[in-house]
């Protein structure tokens, strides 16, 4: 009897303690669900629930664009995005690729270069990248987008642990079958290695693609005051500043929640691909 | 020599080595280290040997026209100063161009680069004639232009997918780094108007910033010792709350896991920078969470989240605890599974408590199959820009001081920059922060090191 009590008490302990932390971590997000729709102005905020409901967060978001052009900074942001992904994606693949598959002089020097420069802070360079960046001519007007592209995808090479990882699962067997039937590296690269490690170039693509819409410091160090060129985090960030939060803030919140479904989708997904690519390429 | 000389026994051994190039080879050989291509086009093998010559042709016209000047002025960085002439005809001022110290600096930098690079395909230009040369004398005919390319998609295929990338690297990556490691041992900064000119100032800020007795020493060293403070309880607090979370959800009693769990996990969906911006807003003086507690009458003066020093820092840790948990469920969510039901079972046979099995099974357990990654974490929050930049900026800022009472060093590394273009001071707190992470992951390689000779958990 004794030990069914005890059991029940620890049940009942944990699903009370489990609730308050689940409020504590669904409430934050709720609240801005329903603050988006609130018809309330300004950021001052006195009740928990809004008093007064309306959708104009959203559509002011698409048609009032004379101050902060959210439309815009979604494609500048979409563009940057697409770009920066495919050129990451392949940088790093051919990367992981040529660590994993191939042995020839410079790898081991490279694998440790490349950990050296990931403990160097990330942005540390970043004004000399801007000064590079300067003196191609990137800097101003509408090249600031390919800036950007750049800085989001140049550097995707030294990111290629997690690729290799993957590749170093898949049997070496078949690399050698292909070869002995007469393939060159090259087709057994596009038409062996690549078919296979489909969740690896999912997973990577993905977060190649999420990097420009979470990224904050690099797009403000050079965007700089080119309103035009905002990717969405600078513009959400200029929501909240002083001259902007009064008329901006109920928007803000429907921005983020904008934001928060694609990338909740991309999520979903990477999830899935990521547990896939975990359990290696060739199965039995 | 030794740098010149292939060891036999070694795993890519070759005899086509610049060394035995410039000592056995030749006179076309040797004539190729001057004129380049000269070995190929004595070879009857036109394309390679013109693009070699070409190459060096464009080198060469590189560094008179401008490379040699550059790097000529990179030991003083440029003197003249933007001047001012009367011009008498047209009755104004003009502006004679000055020197630019920055660009001075950059574009010397970059003459180095090319000219490492330029040293790179030379190399691989002595090597070819060389080899060229030893397969003629041994009867054997030379590798046509067609097949060089198709080597580049077959045995050498490495030189065709990493080029891109390494350059990318090399520009956007290495140069930039060097540029700025450069920048520390200058007087490169807003204060004493350094901004056009600067000069080499040798170990001069290193020794500022190292210093406890100076002005920014003081803030150096309280900035570590608080950013290995945040990066200590950012890891550990996160790692336990998750693992205790994990394990409440987890429990066999226990029911609806996948519920908890997506209750949990929601916050990991909305961008990070979002949450954050969010959470900053309504932790205001007049956000809603202040002015809510109010009009409840809960409180009668707003709550100082981010303006007392303390309240902001615990204020971050525990945001970030809010942040974090989620990712840490996750993952030990997995890891728990698999820990061997045995062990459990033996210990409630031997009539352990829960409290007994979570220290003498489930902890030790975790942290050995956590500890590589529990480390990379830890470096990761002492590079952690997003949370504190994001919610608090760093503030509380203390009069007269430019780092925070919550700025780790690389937000503060950020201010100094971007804000107050104090660039040598950044420069040196960058190189400084590279110091402290290297050394943390040092010590944990090697530790991670004995934990793979130890061989398994059990």
């Amino acid at each position: 009897m004794n030990a069914t009590v005890k059991k029940r008490v620890s049940n009942t302990l944990t699903y009370i303690g489990l609730s308050i932390l689940a409020i504590i971590w669904v409430f934050p997000i709720v609240w801005v669900v329903l603050y988006s729709f609130s018809a309330q102005k300004g950021s001052y905020i006195s009740t928990i629930l809004p008093k007064a409901w309306t959708i104009s967060n959203y559509t002011k978001l698409f048609t009032d664009t004379s101050i902060l052009n959210f439309p815009r900074m979604f494609t500048n942001t979409l563009i940057i995005a697409i770009c920066s992904c495919l050129l990451s994606v392949f940088f790093t693949i051919s990367v992981a690729y040529c660590m994993s598959r191939l042995r020839f002089k410079l790898r081991k020097p490279f694998m440790n270069i490349a950990m050296i420069l990931g403990l160097f802070p990330g942005f540390m360079a970043m004004v000399a990248v801007y000064f590079i960046l300067q003196s191609f001519g990137l800097t101003e007007g509408s090249m600031i987008k390919v800036a950007l592209i750049l800085v989001y995808s140049a550097g995707a090479g030294v990111k290629f642990y997690v690729a290799k990882g993957f590749f170093d699962t898949m049997p070496k067997a078949l690399d050698e079958a292909a070869e002995m039937d007469g393939c060159t590296k090259w087709q057994i690269f596009t038409k062996i290695t690549m078919p296979l490690s489909k969740p690896i170039i999912i997973s990577t693509t993905l977060q190649a693609f999420m990097a420009p819409w979470i990224d904050f410091i690099f797009a403000k160090v050079i965007c700089r005051a080119n309103a035009n060129e905002y990717t969405v985090a600078i513009g959400m960030w200029q929501m909240l500043d002083k001259t902007y939060i009064n008329d901006w803030y109920m928007r803000f919140l429907a921005a983020a929640v904008l934001i928060s479904i694609p990338i909740a989708i991309i999520f979903i997904f990477m999830q899935k691909f990521y547990a896939d690519g975990m359990g290696g390429a060739v199965k039995g | 020599m030794a740098l010149f000389k292939s060891n036999p026994n070694d795993e890519f051994y070759t005899p086509y080595t610049v060394w035995n190039a410039l000592t056995k080879g030749n006179w076309k050989t040797r004539l190729s280290a001057v004129i380049m291509g000269f070995g190929q086009l004595a070879g009857h093998r036109f394309i390679k040997g013109l693009m070699y010559l070409g190459v060096e042709a464009l080198y060469i016209y590189y560094m008179v026209s401008q490379g040699i000047a550059e790097i000529a002025a990179l030991p003083g960085l440029g003197e003249a100063e933007q001047g001012k002439v009367w011009n008498e005809a047209l009755g104004v001022y003009e502006y004679t161009a000055g020197d630019n110290s920055v660009k001075i600096l950059l574009f010397g930098i970059v003459a180095l680069f090319v000219t490492a690079g330029f040293i790179v395909i030379w190399r691989a230009n002595m090597k070819g004639a060389w080899k060229a040369q030893v397969l003629q004398e041994q009867g054997k005919p030379l590798p046509t232009f067609r097949q060089d390319i198709a080597r580049l998609f077959d045995t050498d295929i490495q030189k065709t997918l990493l080029t891109l990338p390494v350059l990318g690297i090399l520009i956007f990556t290495i140069l930039p780094l060097v540029f700025m490691i450069s920048m520390a041992f200058t007087n490169y900064s807003k204060v004493g108007q350094h901004l056009v000119l600067f000069d080499w100032v040798g170990l001069k800020n290193f020794g500022e910033v190292l210093n406890f007795g100076s002005d920014i020493g003081s803030q150096f060293w309280s900035v570590l010792g608080w950013t290995l403070i945040w990066a200590f309880f950012a890891t550990f607090l996160n790692y336990i709350f998750g693992m205790i979370l994990a394990l409440a959800i987890n429990r066999k009693g226990t029911r609806g896991k996948a519920f908890w769990r997506f209750c949990f996990v929601l916050s990991i969906a909305v961008p990070q920078f979002v949450s954050l911006m969010v959470l900053r807003s309504v932790l205001q003086p007049q956000g809603a969470v202040n002015v809510i507690l109010q009009n409840l009458g809960w409180i009668d003066q707003s709550l100082p989240f981010f303006t007392n020093a303390t309240w902001a820092r615990v204020t971050v840790i525990v945001i970030n605890l809010w942040v974090g948990i989620p990712y840490t469920l996750l993952d030990l969510t997995g890891i728990l599974q698999n820990i061997p039901g045995e062990l459990y079972e033996s210990a409630r046979i031997d009539g352990a408590s829960t409290v007994t099995t979570f220290f003498k099974i489930t902890l030790p357990y975790m942290l050995f199959v956590t500890a590589p990654n529990l480390i990379v974490t830890f470096t990761n929050n002492i590079n952690n820009f997003n949370v504190i930049y994001l919610l608090s900026e760093g503030n509380p800022t203390p009069v007269g001081h430019t780092a925070g009472k919550t700025d780790l060093l690389v937000t503060w590394l950020y201010k100094l920059t971007i804000d107050r273009q104090e660039y040598n001071i950044g420069a040196v707190i960058g190189i400084l922060t590279f110091v402290v992470l290297a050394i943390v992951s040092l010590v944990t390689y090697r530790s991670t090191g004995s934990y793979k000779n130890e061989e398994g958990f059990m």
